[in-house]
């Protein structure tokens, strides 16, 4: 049986656990460290921590904070948010997380991904791609946490990190974030089979049948989901929750 | 006193971490050859590329007390990740010469055998298959699984040292024991339980 992580991306805004739709309407959910404990609890494959509002504020990562969440994370751990240069890079790898994610910070200066690959591994390296669709149709990259459009396209992008020594890239589709609509099936076809490197699916999860169509149609090697996992349900109440191994087992890694 | 080795090269909060929830006790994160002389276990984790490992325990001067504590005074060491590979006479990675204590080699995923769906690095979770009957199995709940993330795996010259393996793909070396020198590919310290109970195992009963 072929297993799939599934990831719980956990944004942060002024220090707390918030969730977005669209990117926008942040809402309030709770303490991030406490999250943590829980998901612990629940053995989650990984977690990804983003600090949305790092680069918002030109600053770099909160290590105080990251090294207080990865005292509870006794899984895999990623971290995004504010990074600049290889100093931060290493400060985070020594103080608990397996792999940083650089979003902003790849597009100003792709030479930080290879600097990182070189000294501590392209499984080290995750690039963030934010996407949407402009009214041509078309896939087109975002920046600053969905703010600002580039002209660059996912496809050409994400060939241009691999190159440049990227482990994984995780490709979210900004109009699904927290919509439950499932993931952008298009888009992670489009770029799984651009690279050679895992592509993980993020945006518009609602039911374990979405992460079973990311993988099967559109190849994508890893999900993630943030609403799933932090309501108990589309009415958004506050509920820390991961499915049972036995239901990713029946419904999920035995159905690819 | 268990020290893990500090050479420059990877997460070893983590592996403190996961030690003290297990109820193992203190470990002492150092480079400093004198407190690696007065250790009783030694872990030697490790993240990144095969030669830089290699250069970071040479320039770290560690080499000679290693070789000393790990093949005179047969200390148990586990090596974790890198720290596995590193136990091998060397890496299709690098050109680094590795420490040698085992007959094996670390050799690169073949591409040719994993398919279309699957990649490098093997990143994720794997179930294991425990080859050995050792201590450091010991009550490890069924289906045990462990985090991986290598592009690289273990090969042994001879099968009594295989203790675990794993699939990608294809099925490979994802753990050696050679008397007091083991080898793990994944990461015990990021896979809950199941990690905690190897951990707790390498302490309790590795003398």
């Amino acid at each position: 049986m072929r297993r799939i992580r599934v990831i719980p991306v956990l944004l942060i805004q002024n220090g707390g656990l918030v969730k977005s739709i669209k990117f926008k309407n942040h809402n309030y959910i709770g303490d991030p460290i406490n999250a943590v404990k829980i998901f612990n609890e629940k053995e989650v494959d990984e977690i990804a921590i983003m600090d949305i509002s790092a680069t918002k504020e030109k600053r770099g990562p909160n290590l105080t904070q990251i090294k207080d969440i990865a005292g509870e994370a006794f899984m895999p751990l990623s971290y995004g948010g504010g990074i600049t240069n290889l100093e931060e890079v290493k400060d985070l790898l020594y103080n608990g997380a397996e792999k940083v994610i650089l979003n902003s910070c790849a597009l100003d200066r792709m030479a930080l991904i290879s600097e990182i690959s070189k000294q501590f591994g392209s499984q080290s390296v995750v690039v963030s791609i934010d996407v949407k669709k402009d009214w041509l149709g078309g896939y087109k990259v975002y920046r600053n946490n969905g703010s600002k459009k580039t002209s660059l396209s996912p496809v050409n992008f994400a060939r241009q990190v691999e190159a440049a020594g990227a482990g994984e890239i995780v490709l979210t589709a900004i109009d699904r974030d927290g919509t439950y609509k499932g993931y952008d099936i298009e888009l992670i076809n489009q770029v799984a089979n651009a690279v050679g490197i895992p592509v993980i699916a993020c945006g518009g999860a609602g039911e374990i049948a979405d992460f079973r169509k990311a993988v099967k149609e559109g190849h994508a090697s890893a999900v993630a989901a943030g609403s799933m996992f932090v309501y108990a349900s589309e009415q958004r109440g506050v509920m820390i929750n991961y499915p049972k191994q036995d239901r990713l087992i029946n419904e999920f890694f035995t159905k690819i | 006193m268990v020290v893990i080795v500090d050479y420059k090269a990877g997460n070893l909060i983590s592996i403190q971490k996961m030690l003290k929830k297990a109820g193992v006790g203190e470990a002492l994160i150092s480079g400093n050859p004198r407190d690696i002389e007065k250790a009783t276990k030694l872990i030697l984790p490790g993240v990144g590329h095969f030669d830089y490992g290699m250069i970071q325990l040479q320039e770290s001067g560690l080499i000679e007390v290693l070789n000393k504590k790990v093949l005179e005074e047969k200390i148990p060491i586990l090596g974790i990740c890198l720290g596995a590979q590193l136990l091998t006479r060397g890496s299709e990675e690098g050109s680094q010469k590795g420490l040698g204590w085992i007959d094996a080699d670390t050799v690169k995923f073949d591409k040719s055998k994993l398919g279309q769906k699957l990649k490098i690095p093997h990143m994720g979770w794997s179930e294991v298959r425990f080859n050995k009957e050792v201590p450091l199995f010991k009550d490890m709940p069924l289906e045990s699984r462990f985090y991986f993330v290598h592009s690289y795996h273990l090969v042994c010259d001879r099968l009594e040292d295989v203790a675990v393996t794993s699939k990608h793909g294809y099925k490979f070396t994802a753990g050696l024991i050679k008397d007091n020198i083991l080898g793990m590919q994944f990461h015990p310290e990021k896979s809950h339980k199941f990690g905690m109970q190897l951990l707790q195992n390498f302490i309790k009963y590795y003398k």
